[in-house]
């Protein structure tokens, strides 16, 4: 676990070094009407929406498999809450009760599509997922009725935006959860059954694990973070976008998960690495913008920096500078004795 | 014979891995035109020997000396260049590729800048005639059987510079005409001065086939012998160590314990079938009783062990279990009914490589526990500890990863999983197959003692000599139906041939 950890660590610290050495107020937290502002807030508040995502699709990639539908369902549950909230009260709090009920049942229900498909039909994942990728977008538009549906609500826009003790509620958000996946993994057998369903599911089969059940709950646990994440993006911009809510979230979500030392061979998973590869991911973005990298090389930039944590990362690639090494150190020796 | 000179010498070889010493001053050497035998229990060093020899492993100490020039190769490609060949135990082929394909892939011959196709054919005919075979290498290698797609295999770990060929465990997947086909060429390599170095786990093969016999035990080096001179008691033996009369304990243990046929049965059968994998068949199951299921390959036994785990589902019959009608639809249920089985392909329908030997062993107790019930980390140690003391499986702790074990300890953590769940019935699918002699040993101890407890055993093998000494009754089948069933009274294993091949025993 530590070794896991290890690489992620340090590339979050070279990317926020580099921030500090471009700009010296980097890591300063000032406190602005009782609410505390600064970069790393700043980096932990955006990153959450991709936090909450993220841990959802290490549950799925640890059964071996993938879940691509997690933009989609962004955008169906922002899209379903604002269009409730935009018919009642907005300030009403049992209004938004009743929106973010529906809203979750509707991540719920994703969810258990994608569950079914997998684990029941024995589709692929990828094109099982890739089924409600392209089709929950469609839904979520047709709920907005193609429109950027644009509303105002206090209470729900709290949810993306505001201020609890002096940090934004989407940082309350994130480590519950956390704290839920990391209860769900380790005190219960949920953690087990899935590393052994994605290690060898026919053995776990046959020992009594039910790994059709084990995969169904991967998905819907992973879609209902995604609802989660849809209430923290629309809230925050208090509108719901059906066509952009959440757009290629699936990829970011799958780098961070290997970003984070997990393999997507299944197996052995660890959530505290997909939290800092989250967070890489989000420091990446957040210090492009800052150091002011054009925006036509952002991207090529942010490909970059991910290329070279994979590389760190991979055996192959170490192996081959190991091979080098003896080689070299190989010929030093015949030089010596000759 | 020592007056020739050496092909090989690997001299006082040491290779440690993280908490195990694979190999301590092993020494071992071939000479030109011998067949070279490395016997072992599974666990012993062979392997890592081999994989030292080929490149795969670096040693930590030690010289390999090859036609007396030190050598040190990085790779299994390297190896092969220098002369040291290898056909693995699992036929590394691609059975949608045709037989030339296959054999020059990654080494075509080319003319200018493409592949010749008619050269590359031409030449896999030659380097096939070589090894006797005669067949179309432009065909897809899937087309032709196990055995000829084995030759393949040497026709390509074969280049005209071949030193030394080594040959692991070939015989495994082949019957007894094909490991004749296969003992024909291995002579023929031999005498055109190829050392060969063949690795198995079949006595009579050894015998028939070797000229001399290196041990390992271990990791450490037993001895070197010439095969006339090494009886096979010694042999044995000289692998095992004091593990020898343990086999003899299980047969006395089992026949101390025949006082069934009063109780009622624990699970019984009626017309159960299953259609395309078993005809109707009536079985009964009685507590403290071992039953075995004898037939070939193929006849049927694999099948009624999965039914009545649940694994494949009966489409016809009932079943009983103390009494009570049971639907087993899934191992979920089979298990809930006291239920256990281990099956037959260890490694793709029992280990979880991935997880810890802990993690293997308390996986059938947590699943019947749920999700919400979990073990805590000092229990599963405890109970980890308990059946690695236990069953006397060899690892650094309960925290090494499965697949770090050889297959006799893999087989055993297994065994400790469903001794866990303390099942009124344990089905044993070929639990002895591909370990050695040791844990084969100790496996039947275990069978023996559980059933003197009362567990009843439903017990598949393919060696009759396990069959014999261990179970009270056997039941034969023969494509897919069960025929006979015998009382173990004396029976030899001639007589469970003669029915499993046609001759009907009376005692139905």
């Amino acid at each position: 676990m530590k070794n896991k950890l290890f690489w992620p660590l340090v590339t979050l610290a070279v990317l926020l070094l580099a921030n500090l050495i471009h700009n010296h107020d980097f890591f300063s937290i000032t406190i602005q009407d009782g609410h505390l502002f600064g970069s790393l807030i700043d980096i932990l508040n955006r990153a959450a929406p991709l936090v909450l995502i993220s841990i959802g699709m290490t549950f799925v990639i640890a059964t071996k498999g993938i879940d691509l539908s997690v933009g989609s369902v962004v955008s169906i549950t922002g899209a379903m809450a604002c269009l409730i909230i935009s018919k009642g009260d907005g300030s009403s709090m049992s209004v938004l009760f009743t929106a973010l009920g529906i809203s979750l049942l509707l991540a719920l229900a994703a969810g258990a599509w994608n569950g079914l498909l997998v684990s029941l039909l024995g589709i692929q994942p990828i094109v099982a997922t890739l089924i409600l990728m392209v089709a929950g977008r469609g839904v979520a538009q047709l709920i907005t009725d193609g429109q950027i549906l644009t509303i105002s609500s206090k209470p729900y826009s709290f949810i993306g935006a505001g201020y609890l003790f002096g940090l934004p509620f989407s940082i309350y958000i994130i480590a519950f959860f956390f704290i839920i996946a990391s209860v769900l993994t380790r005190k219960t057998a949920v953690g087990l059954f899935i590393e052994s369903v994605g290690t060898n599911p026919t053995a776990s089969r046959l020992a009594g694990i039910r790994s059709g059940l084990i995969i169904f709950i991967v998905y819907v646990l992973c879609s209902f973070l995604s609802g989660i994440s849809g209430f923290i993006l629309s809230s925050n911009v208090s509108s719901a976008d059906g066509n952009n809510a959440g757009l290629w979230y699936e990829l970011d979500a799958i780098l961070a998960v290997v970003i984070g030392g997990n393999s997507l061979n299944g197996g052995r998973f660890y959530l505290s690495g997909t939290i800092v590869g989250a967070l890489i991911i989000q420091t990446l973005t957040t210090s492009i913008y800052s150091m002011g990298v054009p925006p036509e090389v952002t991207l090529v930039v942010k490909s970059v920096v991910v290329l070279v944590v994979c590389l760190i990362q991979s055996e192959a690639f170490g192996s081959v500078f190991a091979a080098r090494r003896r080689k070299r150190d190989k010929a030093a020796k015949q030089g010596v004795s000759a | 014979m020592d007056e020739k000179k050496h092909r090989l010498i690997m001299d006082r070889i040491s290779k440690h891995f993280p908490g195990v010493k694979a190999l301590t001053n092993v020494s071992f050497r071939m000479f030109p035109g011998e067949i070279h035998v490395l016997m072992g229990q599974n666990g012993a060093g062979k392997s890592t020997l081999i994989k030292v020899l080929t490149g795969v492993y670096s040693i930590d100490s030690g010289e390999i000396r090859l036609d007396d020039k030190e050598i040190r190769a990085q790779s299994p490609l390297e190896a092969q260049e220098l002369g040291i060949s290898t056909v693995y135990q699992e036929v590394n082929l691609c059975t949608n590729l045709t037989v030339s394909e296959n054999i020059f892939i990654g080494r075509e011959p080319m003319k200018r800048g493409r592949i010749d196709w008619k050269e590359m054919h031409a030449e896999a005919k030659v380097l096939l005639k070589r090894l006797n075979v005669d067949i179309d290498p432009t065909k897809q290698l899937g087309e032709y059987s196990v055995a000829i797609q084995q030759m393949v295999a040497i026709a390509r770990a074969l280049n005209i510079s071949a030193k030394i060929l080594i040959l692991d465990e070939p015989t495994s997947s082949l019957d007894s005409n094909e490991v004749n086909e296969l003992f024909k060429v291995m002579r023929k390599l031999k005498s055109e001065g190829l050392a060969i170095l063949f690795v198995t786990h079949f006595l009579d093969q050894v015998y028939e086939m070797s000229d001399r016999i290196t041990i390992l035990r271990n990791g450490e080096f037993v001895g070197e012998y010439k095969a006339e001179e090494l009886s096979r008691m010694e042999l044995v033996s000289k692998m095992i160590g004091k593990e020898m009369d343990e086999m003899e304990q299980v047969q006395e243990l089992v026949e101390s314990h025949s006082s069934i046929g009063h109780q009622s049965p624990f699970l019984e059968t009626k017309q159960l079938a299953r259609k395309g994998s078993i005809e109707r068949f009536d079985l009964k199951l009685y507590p403290g009783e071992i039953l075995s299921l004898a037939g070939l390959l193929g006849s049927g036994r694999t099948e009624i062990a999965r039914i009545l785990f649940g694994a494949d589902r009966a489409d016809q019959g009932e079943l009983k279990i103390k009494g009570r009608s049971v639907n087993l639809k899934s191992p979920r249920i089979a298990i809930d009914n006291g239920i256990a089985f281990c099956p037959e392909n260890r490694k793709s329908e029992a280990i979880i490589d991935d997880l810890t030997i802990r993690e293997n062993i308390i996986l059938a107790m947590q699943a019947s526990l749920g999700i919400f019930k979990y073990l805590p980390k000092k229990k599963q140690t405890e109970f980890a500890d308990e059946y690695i003391k236990l069953l006397n499986i060899k690892a650094p702790g309960p925290e090494t990863l499965i697949k770090n074990l050889s297959g006799g300890n893999q087989q055993k953590v297994i065994l400790g999983r469903w001794l866990l769940t303390n099942p009124d019935l344990l089905i044993l699918d070929e639990p002895t197959r591909g370990i050695d002699v040791g844990a084969k040993a100790e496996i039947m101890k275990q069978m023996g003692l559980l059933c003197q407890k009362g567990m009843s055993i439903l017990f598949i093998s393919s060696e009759l000599e396990e069959v014999v000494r261990t179970s009270h009754r056997i039941a034969i089948l023969r494509d897919r139906h069960k025929i006979a069933e015998i009382d173990n009274h004396n029976v030899s294993q001639q007589d469970i041939m003669k029915a499993i091949a046609g001759g009907v025993p009376n005692e139905k």
